[in-house]
């Protein structure tokens, strides 16, 4: 399956000669992708200009060849090397076609190791291109095959698991036609593939958030938001609303850890300056196949004066709902289809969760016109209850808690005999302490198990295990509310300012029956913990390096709850198989591969574990994801690792 | 092959040197910290023909949760140096917010040196207090207690106020060193800093010092100031 064998690197070869002229050379995807296939000869260096329409290449067949090198680009007016696939940021759209077998030669020609990941794929693990569980990764000089058949379709990614190199730039789409008749309709359709690029090397980020939290966030409360606030709210209104952020030494104005200070946010690869363009016919439908393949930055997202139909969400189609503006976690995907019934452009606008900056494209019927951008929005801070503190008597920024999950209180009329898991909570048990929880977990199996009924999401009471308790956890959600019906910080009360209709998870449901319709055997409760201060990420308080592999019986449908006991929101992937969001609607079951859960708030999906081997979990968030990680073993025997 | 390796590492501006991501989660690092480095006139207009300047630097190397620590501060007068610190500890984080640092203090002063074992608590308190307290055990039974607070008040995101507090105390007279028994001393200063980079920001403020007690007693005998109040112009920076 596997073959290695040295290469030579044409992509290389040229790189010595091209100092003198990077600079004009590249401004976006299309000039870089363009000349991959001159890359023999230092006189394609010398264009004299960068296209300023960027398309973007696509590829389509079955065999495919991907080189992963480095490539002079310049998003800012700065030279930088970047780690690209196919010389261009970002990578080739590829697209398949539902039921290929396909083949896609990977060839590493960067310094370090390198790989590519096929996110959301359901595909054997040994292709699934995580090094160290999947396979050894790609050496460099060498490559690797991938061979699978396409199981699905929709719109999808992929991205280097090796390092930071996502941060650089090995990230491109993955478009995949379905077998039978699409039952989405539209007379065309773009990727809009969002992401983030720095100027500064990512282990440099790194550094600085492991050495100052804060460093990017250049929107920390002064003096003079305190003197506003004295003034209108009164100063024991002011102390009270303050005290607790205060005392435990947060900051509500925590939202992103990096931010526009260093991140040019990008559109297809293009700047907000120079702005991708799609264009269209008056009348027509026009599928957005929305993809955040950034590294750190959760971005929102609309049109303003066009309406959007969500028809998938990370590749799978949704029954179609309409919306104004959407939320998308880093490394999910939203299918909306558009309708301009008239000859104007329109703003395709994407504002990071922190408003410290956007990106944008538009939509044009006339390639000449451009929309007028919209302003960001005022940057959110958070309330006490993204802290998973219990509401009552607390102020808060948000109006719109009434609406918060009715789902959630009738779920707690079952919740009253408590099942505790032995599998999610492996590493107290291993340590012998929890005594309360054994006997617990014996309770529970002398009589049936009282897990909430599929689709509905957990009973289960919020436990925080002993490891969630140490320098490394700096907070611990004790009454998180359900995230579904969240449409997230910063977002929630746009439906009252703006009259913008938001997207929320409860909304999701899916085009298809569930197919598995088994009630899940059992109930793995996880948390999502970090110290923001040390800049430190686990799941549990553990850290990947420390923790056990979660362990799953092939063929078992198991519900994971997340407990996010942090201030920031993670987007969680799990590879190899679905997650399926618990939306209160068990025959309609929506699938997705990342679930983002909101601050202080928990979330539940079921797994039916149908997919053998080892398999990588974790925060998509890139800087996150060295901690808050976990290795999924699936296996017949389910647990002996 | 080997050239374009070359090649490679060269033009490796965006090192992906870390082969899987899991291995970053804690790298070692180093970081240095330049607090004051600073020049210091005396608002007494008679001393104020003395050249007097200030550093207080820290450097650490380490991962999440343990760490080496180096401290030092100091002060020169007319370019010699007057009396300097440093110290050598070992950190454990031991709370969210708080590292255990036990090592050793050696004072360096221009007639006696001295040397201490240092055990202390650093690190937030509610309400965003920095904190560096320390015990430090010398020869003979002395015992001094320093608790060092710092605030930063935000006018903007770049210009900020720090007013720092720091109190000395000794458990008995040691005349040699000037140490009295009881509260010693008290600096308390009030910077005002522009960082024009995170990394890089230029101050101005003042400082006030005074000493108390038997301290003060010992330090008026040998003909020495007890108390100062000083204008301050300095950097502060870290890497
Ligand atoms: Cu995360």
């Amino acid at each position: 399956m596997k073959h290695t064998t040295h290469i030579s690197s044409p992509t290389l070869s040229t790189l010595a000669t091209t100092s003198v002229s990077r600079r004009r050379f590249v401004t976006g995807a299309a000039s870089a992708g363009a000349l991959i296939g001159l890359s023999g000869s230092p006189l394609s260096w010398g264009i004299e200009k960068a296209p300023t329409a960027v398309e973007q290449q696509t590829l389509s067949g079955k065999h495919f060849d991907l080189d992963i090198g480095y490539q002079p680009v310049n998003f800012t007016g700065k030279s930088r090397i970047a780690t690209a696939v196919n010389g261009s940021v970002p990578g080739p759209i590829l697209r398949w076609r539902e039921g290929d077998d396909i083949t896609l030669r990977v060839r590493n020609h960067l310094a370090h190791d390198s790989s590519i990941h096929w996110h959301g794929m359901i595909l054997p693990a040994e292709m699934d291109g995580v090094p160290g569980m999947s396979f050894a990764g790609i050496k460099p000089g060498e490559y690797f095959d991938y061979a699978f058949n396409v199981q699905q379709s929709g719109t999808y990614w992929y991205h280097s698991h090796s390092g930071f190199q996502e941060q650089t730039g090995v990230y491109g789409a993955i478009v995949i036609e379905p077998k039978g008749p699409d039952p989405v309709a539209y007379d065309r359709d773009y990727v809009v593939q969002l992401s983030d690029w720095s100027d500064e090397a990512p282990e440099a980020i790194y550094a600085k958030l492991k050495k100052r939290g804060d460093y990017y966030n250049f929107n920390e409360r002064t003096a003079g938001d305190l003197w506003r606030d004295i003034k209108e709210k009164g100063l024991s209104q002011t102390w009270s609303d303050r005290s607790m952020w205060n005392q435990m030494r947060m900051s509500e104005r925590d939202i992103a850890d990096v931010t526009a200070y260093t991140y040019t946010y990008l559109m297809n690869g293009a700047t907000p300056d120079q702005g991708w363009t799609g264009l269209f016919k008056r009348g027509e439908k026009i599928r957005l196949r929305f993809i955040n393949s950034a590294a750190m930055t959760i971005f929102d997202v609309r049109i303003p004066g066009l309406k959007m139909t969500v028809v998938a969400a990370d590749g799978q189609n949704v029954e179609p709902f309409t919306i104004d503006e959407f939320r998308i976690g880093v490394a999910e995907t939203y299918d909306v289809i558009v309708e301009p019934s008239d000859d104007s452009a329109y703003c395709v606008f994407a504002q990071s969760i922190d408003r410290s900056g956007f990106t944008r494209g538009t939509l044009s019927a006339n390639p000449a016109l451009s929309a007028a951008i919209p302003n960001m929005d005022p940057a959110p801070v958070l309330s006490h209850r993204d802290m998973g503190m219990a509401m009552a008597g607390m102020s808060h920024g948000d109006q719109n808690m009434g609406s918060m999950a009715g789902m959630d209180h009738s779920q707690h009329a079952m919740g009253s005999m408590k099942e505790m898991d032995h599998s999610g909570h492996d590493r107290s048990n291993m340590k012998g302490m929890d005594h309360s929880q054994h006997g617990m977990a014996a309770m529970s199996m002398a009589m049936p198990a009282p897990l909430g009924k599929a689709g509905f999401g957990s009973n289960n009471e919020i436990t925080h295990v002993k490891t969630e308790f140490g320098p490394q956890v700096d907070a611990r959600a004790d009454s998180p509310q359900s995230g579904l019906d969240d449409p997230g910080i910063g977002l929630r009360n746009h439906q009252q300012l703006y009259g913008r209709k938001v997207l929320r998870y409860s909304q999701l449901r899916n085009l298809h029956p569930t197919e598995d319709r088994r009630e899940p055997s059992r109930e793995i409760q996880l948390h999502l913990t970090g110290n923001m201060h040390r800049y430190m990420w686990s799941v549990n308080g553990i850290p990947f390096a420390d923790a056990e592999p979660l362990a799953l019986s092939f063929g078992e449908r198991v519900r994971i709850t997340l407990v996010n006991d942090s201030m920031m929101t993670h987007p969680i992937h799990l590879h190899g198989v679905w997650s399926e969001l618990e939306t209160g609607d068990p025959e309609y079951i929506p699938r997705k591969h990342t679930i983002m859960v909101q601050p202080g708030s928990k979330i539940s999906y079921l797994v039916t574990a149908d997919a053998m081997g080892r398999w990588a979990y974790h925060c998509h968030l890139l800087y996150h994801m060295p901690g808050m990680m976990r290795e999924v073993r699936i296996s017949h025997d389910g647990g002996a690792a | 092959m080997t050239k374009h390796r070359f090649t490679a590492s060269i033009l490796c501006m965006a090192a992906n040197n870390i082969s899987l991501a899991h291995e970053a989660a804690d790298p070692l690092i180093s970081m240095v910290s330049i607090n004051q480095l600073e020049q210091r006139l005396n608002h007494d207009a008679q001393s104020n023909d003395r050249d007097i300047s200030n550093w207080n630097a820290e450097v650490w190397l380490g991962k999440n949760l343990d760490k080496l620590w180096l401290k030092t501060e100091g002060e020169f007068v007319d370019g010699q140096r007057e009396e300097s610190e440093l110290q050598v500890l070992y950190s454990r984080a031991i709370a969210p917010y708080w590292d255990l640092q036990t090592g050793w203090r050696g004072d360096f002063n221009p007639e006696q040196n001295q040397h201490w074992f240092a055990v202390g608590l650093q690190g937030l308190a509610p309400y965003f207090f920095e904190i560096d307290s320390a015990l430090f055990f010398g020869k003979g039974g002395q015992t001094a207690l320093r608790i060092d607070a710092e605030y930063e008040l935000m006018f903007t995101q770049k210009l900020i106020l720090s007013p720092e507090l720091e109190t000395t105390l000794y458990s008995r007279n040691a005349p040699k060193y000037e140490q009295g028994s009881g509260l010693a001393k008290i600096d308390a200063g009030l910077r005002l800093r522009y960082e024009i980079r995170r990394e890089f920001a230029p101050y101005i403020g003042i400082n006030w010092s005074k000493k108390y007690g038997n301290t003060a007693d010992l330090s008026r005998a040998d003909g020495g100031d007890i108390e100062a109040l000083q204008w301050v112009a300095g950097i502060r920076a870290w890497f």
